[in-house]
């Protein structure tokens, strides 16, 4: 029976497995990205990537991810907490669904709608004119990309945690309540621990793809705020230069498995915070 | 603990926030004025400029080609890969297939995006819709999987060999036993499949080349180019489109429901 | 022999990795036999069983069936049918289709199928059952349906892996005795699987006591209850009393200082032996007129008798009896000798 899971296996070893190895490779080694024959092992990729430019951009692109993981958490946890504790189930399936229509529109479609809002003569600024407030520039800026990437990853954060909230064991807190604890002891010692689990899937599902975006900041950042995955998309569309592209490529893979790891040490195995997205 | 007034508040500005853009979009796709600011008239002419023009239809018919090909093929392939990996004995195939699965799901579009441009000059392959619809297969394949292994585990154990023991071969078996028993993950996982490859932006821009042009890739080079209302029209399309194809799915699930009582 | 061997397993052993599930056993089934694999948990006859179906291949050995080796035929060629432990009905068919299934494939045509699926609906006293859903049935009902999805096929053989385990006693035991008249009634083999000494002592022609891996004893109920080859036998069936004795001469045995006569003999003179006595076995009488004195120092109420732990010289015997002696007095006890059952010391382990 197992055998048919075989062309799977295989097309993911073809496909994912094969394709990493060849980036890793274009990490290591310099020459004309066309021409396989002029590849030579070395390290100028990586020096080059510790100039300061990048590290800027290096940087830049961490701060941003982590101030947007940071407010989707704060912005998130009351929200799942307090749908999950909604009585009725319908209720509950309702609010969430609602949550999570938003998601099927566009990606592109949501961002670019900030456009609309924050624009020079957009909704807002429309509105400060009219009560005689001068315009604000309000895009281009790191706020309008921090904003876009809450807005577009809210849900991550909210799914995880409402997920681990509405299968927890009311029985726990009925016990901690008959043992005379007030609500916020119960809140703060048993029901935050108990969903640490869906706080560590949600931050690994908002960072990630936040520190890894460049249409966010392609749209609404402009070129003062350049972000990791810009640089890459442009060695890879404009510049060519495969090698310093998969370079970064690199860096940013062994960031975000740092951060799982650290995450994943915080709040239980894999699977199980995995488990709580689906 | 806090007051429900203060709850409540809070979610509805929660909910705001997320609607508002989406709700802005579909008021100014009626807007007269190409401006940003003002409404001046209602007026249908971008929802005519869309279905006029020749970019968007054909961006429309690629996304859905993708879409429905890449449904098509990693439903049957990850099925199949879930059956697989769920009917091994735990131990070094098993994992090896979990973790390769994990793969594309946890790394960021851009890497994934990135490897699979390098594969493919490496194959020596033409950019074009054969690699759109390669990459498509691939990232979506394992959210198939994650559906329809949770399935697998539920059912009861003992279920295919029942089969076996009154005379099934095993494809018999798969074919009249187990598949029926896990259809609602197999819907689920095609779903999924469906809504990312119609989404998708950053894989497809990277493996088409100069060559297709998703909905994703036409938004884009067309916010770039500067605001057009015709992209305000397309989302409140797309919007209804969705919703229309929610209202489908449910019907067709409660009439499963209502046949098995 | 009356019968002709229906199943001969050779030489069986198997492994999984390193652990060895079963070692070089040796069986063989009867035609029209009900068969039961006895044992604790993990003993190896759910193993055993599936060997049989073709559910799992013997790392060593043969499986032979009515004298054509099947090792390597995979179970659904196999003349063997299974009824499953939860039933394992399938959930999106109805009765009908359940019970079809095997037919269907056999590409039976379909007034055949009907006539069949009707007639074993009748066996199983669930006629008028076709159309419902899995789901509606109760568990004896399921249980039902699940044997006659089996017999259906007319197998030669019919194996069942603790079939009664989720239903409730009274259930149980009504089952227990259908299944007996099913199986006579239709004229195959049964082989059957339980942890229940009780269950196989009511339904068997032959009972195969495992443990470990190994067959401990191959005998009918009253054998096996009575004459168990070793102690694990002993303590396995029912309960025992065992304590050490001295083997006098032939019909002569010695515990507790005190001399029995017994039906046992083929002993070293002197030789140290088990002495294993059941504790229904055991006559309780006025403290001078017993064989043995013992102060009882519990007593438990079981409905179908009384239970008492009566301490001898130290030694805590178990009686049952439907006489009563309270704790704290001092009674006399009396062993016939056709209770009291030697065995060689060392058996009992």
């Amino acid at each position: 029976m197992k055998k048919v899971a075989y062309p799977y296996v295989m097309w993911m070893v073809i496909f994912i497995l094969v394709p990493l190895f060849l980036v890793v490779y274009f990490a290591f080694t310099t020459g004309d990205s066309k021409n396989y024959d002029t590849f030579t092992f070395s390290l100028d990729n990586f020096r080059r990537f510790l100039s300061p430019i990048y590290l800027e951009v290096m940087t830049r692109s961490l701060l941003l991810s982590v101030i947007s993981t940071f407010i989707c958490f704060i912005l998130g946890y009351p929200i799942a907490y307090i749908i999950a504790n909604k009585r009725s189930a319908k209720m509950r399936n309702n609010m969430i669904l609602l949550f999570v229509i938003p998601m099927w529109m566009n990606f592109l479609l949501r961002t670019y709608a900030w456009l609309t809002i924050l624009g020079k003569n957009g909704i807002i600024n429309t509105f400060l004119n009219f009560l005689g407030f001068e315009s604000l520039e309000l895009l281009y800026n790191s706020g309008s990309v921090i904003l876009g990437m809450v807005y577009n990853f809210l849900p991550f954060m909210v799914l995880p945690i409402y997920s681990v909230l509405v299968k927890m064991d009311r029985k726990l807190i009925e016990a901690a309540e008959d043992l005379g604890a007030s609500r916020s002891t119960i809140f703060r010692r048993v029901i935050f621990p108990l969903s640490l689990p869906g706080v560590m899937t949600g931050f690994t599902m908002v960072f990630t793809p936040a520190v890894s975006t460049f249409i966010i900041s392609n749209l609404l950042g402009g070129n003062k705020t350049t972000l990791i995955g810009n640089v890459i998309e442009q060695q890879f569309i404009y510049t060519g230069d495969w090698h310093f592209g998969s370079t970064m490529s690199i860096i940013l893979m062994g960031i975000i498995l740092l951060v799982m790891a650290i995450t994943n040490k915080g709040g239980g195995d894999l699977e199980g915070g995995r488990g709580a997205l689906w | 603990m806090v007051k429900k007034s203060f709850r409540n508040i809070y979610t509805v500005l929660i909910f705001l926030f997320l609607y508002a853009p989406i709700i802005i979009l579909i008021i100014y796709s009626f807007n007269e004025s190409k401006s940003r600011g003002a409404f001046t008239g209602f007026t249908l002419k971008w929802y005519q400029d869309l279905f006029s023009n020749r970019e968007v239809l054909k961006a429309l018919s690629n996304t859905m080609i993708i879409a429905v090909v890449t449904t098509i093929v990693a439903t049957t392939l990850g099925t199949l890969a879930a059956i697989g990996i769920h009917f091994s004995r735990k131990g070094p195939f098993k994992q090896m297939a979990l973790n390769l699965n994990y793969l594309p799901i946890l790394n960021p579009d851009v890497v994934i995006a990135v490897s699979l441009i390098a594969l493919y000059r490496f194959m020596g392959l033409d950019f074009g819709l054969s690699t759109v619809l390669l990459s498509h297969i691939t990232f979506c394949t394992p959210y198939v999987v994650l559906a329809v292994l949770p399935k697998l585990k539920q059912m009861n154990v003992h279920l295919a060999e029942a089969a076996m023991d009154l005379g099934a071969k095993p494809m018999y078996a798969l074919r009249k036993v187990i598949i029926p028993e896990i259809m609602p993950g197999i819907v689920t996982g095609a779903l999924l499949a469906f809504t990312l490859s119609v989404d998708d932006f950053a894989i497809s821009f990277f493996t088409t080349g100069h060559g297709v042009q998703n909905l994703s890739i036409l938004i884009f080079s067309m916010a770039r180019r500067g605001i057009n209302p015709v992209i305000n029209a397309l989302s409140t399309f797309m919007l209804i489109g969705f919703f229309i194809l929610l209202l489908v799915i449910n019907r067709i699930g409660r009439k499963e429901e209502e046949e098995i009582y | 022999m009356t019968s002709n061997i229906m199943i001969d397993l050779k030489n069986i052993s198997k492994s999984f990795g390193r652990t060895s599930v079963l070692e070089n056993m040796n069986l063989y089934i009867r035609e029209n036999e009900f068969l039961t694999l006895l044992g604790p948990s993990g003993c190896g006859k759910t193993t055993t069983l599936r060997i049989i179906v073709g559910f799992e291949t013997p790392s060593e050995g043969n499986v032979i069936f009515a004298g054509k080796d099947i090792t390597n035929v995979p179970p659904y060629e196999r003349q063997v049918n299974t009824v499953f432990q939860k039933y394992a009905l399938f959930p999106h068919l109805d009765v009908y289709e359940n019970i079809a299934f095997g037919l269907k494939i056999k590409k039976m045509d379909k007034a055949e199928i009907r006539q069949k699926v009707t007639d074993v609906l009748k066996l199983v006293n669930l006629s008028g059952f076709e159309k419902r859903g899995v789901d509606s049935l109760s568990g004896g009902q399921q249980q039902r349906i699940a044997i006659a999805r089996a017999l259906v096929n007319e197998p030669k053989v019919l194996l069942l892996d603790e079939p009664l385990g989720a239903l409730d006693l009274k259930l149980r035991k009504e089952m227990q005795i259908e299944l007996k008249n099913i199986q006579k009634r239709v004229g195959i083999t049964f082989i059957y699987v339980t942890h229940d000494q009780e269950e196989a002592l009511t339904m068997s022609d032959t009972i195969v006591v495992m443990n470990e891996g190994l067959i401990q004893q191959i005998g009918t109920p009253v054998d096996i209850y009575n004459e168990p080859k070793n102690a694990f036998v002993a303590k396995f069936i029912g309960e025992s009393n065992i304590l050490p004795g001295i083997m006098h001469r032939d019909f002569l045995v010695e515990f507790q200082g005190v001399q029995f006569p017994c039906v046992d003999k083929g002993f070293a003179p002197m030789e140290p032996v088990e002495v294993v006595i059941r504790p229904e076995d055991i006559i309780m009488t006025e403290a001078s007129k017993g064989q043995l004195t013992g102060l009882v120092e519990e007593v438990t109420f079981k409905g179908v008798h009384y239970e008492m732990v009566v301490d001898v010289q130290g030694f805590k015997y178990l009686i049952q009896s439907t006489a009563m002696a309270p704790a704290g007095e001092t009674i006399g006890m009396k062993i016939l000798p056709d209770s009291i059952h030697i065995m060689k010391r060392g058996e009992a382990s």
